[in-house]
């Protein structure tokens, strides 16, 4: 498997694009704030956009250069692109879409079935369901037997319904490939459903790359955390009792953490390191806040309690032992440990 | 709704406008029976202007698509310096009074000017001959069927064409197989209105073209000519104008319709496959 290699400086609205990343048999997410350059990112790599400077190569084939005024065009890099909307063509039916840049009309039908499709052959884009759509265009971009997968969010047109079963589907396909494969997504379970690394991009830098559990463990900033699913509180931290740092939080009250902080810090605390109680538990959990239930939103097994300014995640079970309802008065503990400080982003 | 005192105004004022607009047509008509028409369409200077009028319209409308469509996609996909500069003067004929326009053929292509001199030395001659009436045509009526064109050609969803690249397709093949096709019902209905104008082209051939019977005497050009020597013969084929005018105009109402992309339509362009 070739790796693609990227290193770009490209000047955007209000920042620089700029940043070097190698990718090889793997998915690698892209996630971030809408306008950190993701898209521009994955345009580039596909030659839709001219960087100011910079070089692109897949293995020994460059693709941009500009220090040697090298700049293949789209058509000449073998890049399987899935945009956001799907950018179907309207005036093909949905083999004919496969078809553009298939060898030939056969291994278009042949990719139609392979992605349970097969029966929409004559069927027009603007007639479909959206997740056949999605399918459509990543049977488009595969016909083209590329060495290199971009998707530009390509579940978030979907309903939530539909988007589970095609993230599976997704999943199984990107790991049969084996291809390079860069995916922009606003989603962290998509990101850590699909993807082996994680690259956070913010104002058209990486902030952090890893493993989607690497990002969970130790986000870098409190917009990774937040990303990951954290809570995230901001307040001024410094020294308290027994070691421990001591956070007035902005909103009120205080938070101890086992982190060492000082100053202007965000606080992160995962959904499920917070616990739920009735009465203030007389355990290690040094925090505790007590607050009405603000709402309950139930996610198979585990159900999500919003409880003042956090959420919680506990098992359904635990709910319903607490008897928990809107408005119920309960005490939300998380220890010293289960509370990181961060730099506020 | 309430009749109201503006309501009445504004009622009142549309039935005059109307009114102006049908009147002349309703004339045509009335003052004509189904005999004078028939005799008016069938007589030699009918013939001959319908003739000379298909076939140097169609050439026209020919060098129009050649030169214009081309034309149209690069103002409507490239953006460079004096862009705008550039749709002004493909614009300008729709201004210009079409007399200047053919003074200034004229003045290009006469037989003793800039132009004209070296085509008159190697023996063509432009004013006053078909080629003229061709030419005028189509400088006054290109810019009906460029201005729509580059208008259809920017409503084409930019990432189409970007999928189309990253597909394999290159700039000429991207341009066929999907700009083309999707800008296709605005170029028809330009086409169209280019036609129309074409059709009722006067000012501008009288100056370069003439008006020699059979050659350059366009329907347009008889209809002021017959007017002089038998006005039945006249009104006959300003009602053969008007219908083909009126044919015209529906039809170019009608194409951007087609470019709703159905389940049932555009199937011309659709590659056949049997699987």
């Amino acid at each position: 498997m070739e790796t693609l290699r990227i290193d770009l400086d490209h000047g955007l609205r209000s920042f620089r694009l700029a940043l070097t990343l190698g990718i090889g048999g793997e998915t690698v997410a892209l996630v971030g704030p809408s306008g950190a350059g993701k898209s521009s990112l994955l345009r580039a790599v596909a030659g839709l956009l001219r960087p100011e400077s910079g070089s692109i190569a897949l293995g020994d084939e460059t693709w941009l250069d500009t220090a040697r005024g090298v700049m293949l065009p789209p058509e000449r890099r073998r890049v399987g692109f899935v945009f956001q909307e799907y950018a179907l063509f309207p005036h093909l039916d949905v083999l004919g879409n496969v078809a553009f840049g298939a060898r030939d009309r056969r291994a278009a039908g042949e990719l139609l079935a392979r992605l349970h499709i097969g029966e929409l052959a004559r069927a027009r884009p603007a007639d479909i369901s959206g997740g056949e759509r999605q399918r459509v265009a990543l049977a488009r971009a595969l016909a083209r037997e590329p060495d290199v997968l971009l998707l530009d969010e390509p579940l978030s047109a979907l309903d939530m319904h539909t988007r589970g079963a095609v993230r599976a589907e997704l999943h199984d396909l990107l790991v049969g490939l084996g291809l390079p494969t860069m995916l922009v997504t606003h989603d962290f379970e998509d990101a850590a459903t699909l993807a082996d690394r994680v690259g956070v991009l913010v104002d058209g830098r990486i902030l952090q790359l890893g493993t989607p559990s690497e990002l969970v463990a130790a986000p870098s900033d409190a917009f990774v955390a937040s990303f990951a699913g954290a809570n995230v509180l901001g307040g001024i931290a410094r020294v308290g009792r027994a070691g421990l740092t001591e956070v007035t939080l902005d909103g009120g009250g205080t938070v101890l953490t086992t982190d060492p902080g000082f100053g202007r810090v965000a606080v992160a605390i995962y959904p499920w390191e917070i616990s739920l109680s009735l009465e203030p538990p007389d355990d290690s959990a040094v925090n505790h806040l007590r607050a009405p239930v603000a709402s309950l939103v139930s996610l198979g097994n585990r159900v999500r309690v919003r409880i003042g300014p956090v959420t919680a995640e506990v098992t359904d079970s635990s709910a319903t032992r607490l008897g928990l309802r809107e408005g119920l008065p309960v005490v939300a503990s998380f220890k010293a440990t289960g509370a990181r400080l961060l730099p506020f982003a | 709704m309430r009749l109201t005192a503006f309501g009445v105004a504004l009622a009142a004022a549309t039935t005059v406008a109307l009114s102006f607009l049908l009147i002349p047509i309703v004339a045509i008509f009335v003052e004509l029976s189904l005999d004078e028409l028939v005799a008016g369409l069938t007589s030699d200077v009918a013939l001959d202007a319908l003739r000379v009028t298909v076939e140097t319209n169609l050439t026209a409308m020919g060098l129009i698509v050649v030169f214009g469509t081309p034309t149209a996609y690069l103002l409507a996909t490239r953006s460079f310096r004096g862009r705008s500069l550039v749709v002004t003067l493909v614009e300008l004929p729709l201004v210009l009074p079409p007399a200047v326009a053919g003074l200034g053929l004229l003045a290009a292509f006469g037989r003793f000017e800039l132009l004209g001199r070296g085509l008159s030395a190697v023996g063509v001659d432009v004013a006053f001959t078909k080629l003229a009436v061709v030419l005028a045509v189509t400088y006054v009526a290109s810019p009906f069927y460029v201005r729509t064109a580059i208008a259809a050609f920017e409503a084409v969803d930019p990432d189409l064409v970007a999928a189309s690249r990253t597909l394999g397709a290159g700039p000429a093949r991207t341009f066929a197989r999907v700009a083309l096709p999707l800008a296709a019902g605005g170029l028809g209905a330009g086409l169209a209105l280019a036609f129309a104008r074409g059709l009722g082209e006067f000012g501008a051939t009288i100056m370069f073209a003439g008006s020699l019977q059979g050659v350059t005497q366009t329907l347009s050009l008889a209809v002021y000519q017959e007017f002089d020597v038998d006005f039945e013969n006249a009104l006959a084929i300003g009602a053969l104008l008007l219908i083909v005018s009126a044919l015209v105009l529906f039809t170019a109402k009608l194409v951007p319709a087609w470019r709703r992309f159905g389940s049932t339509s555009i199937t011309a362009s659709a590659p056949s496959v049997s699987r």
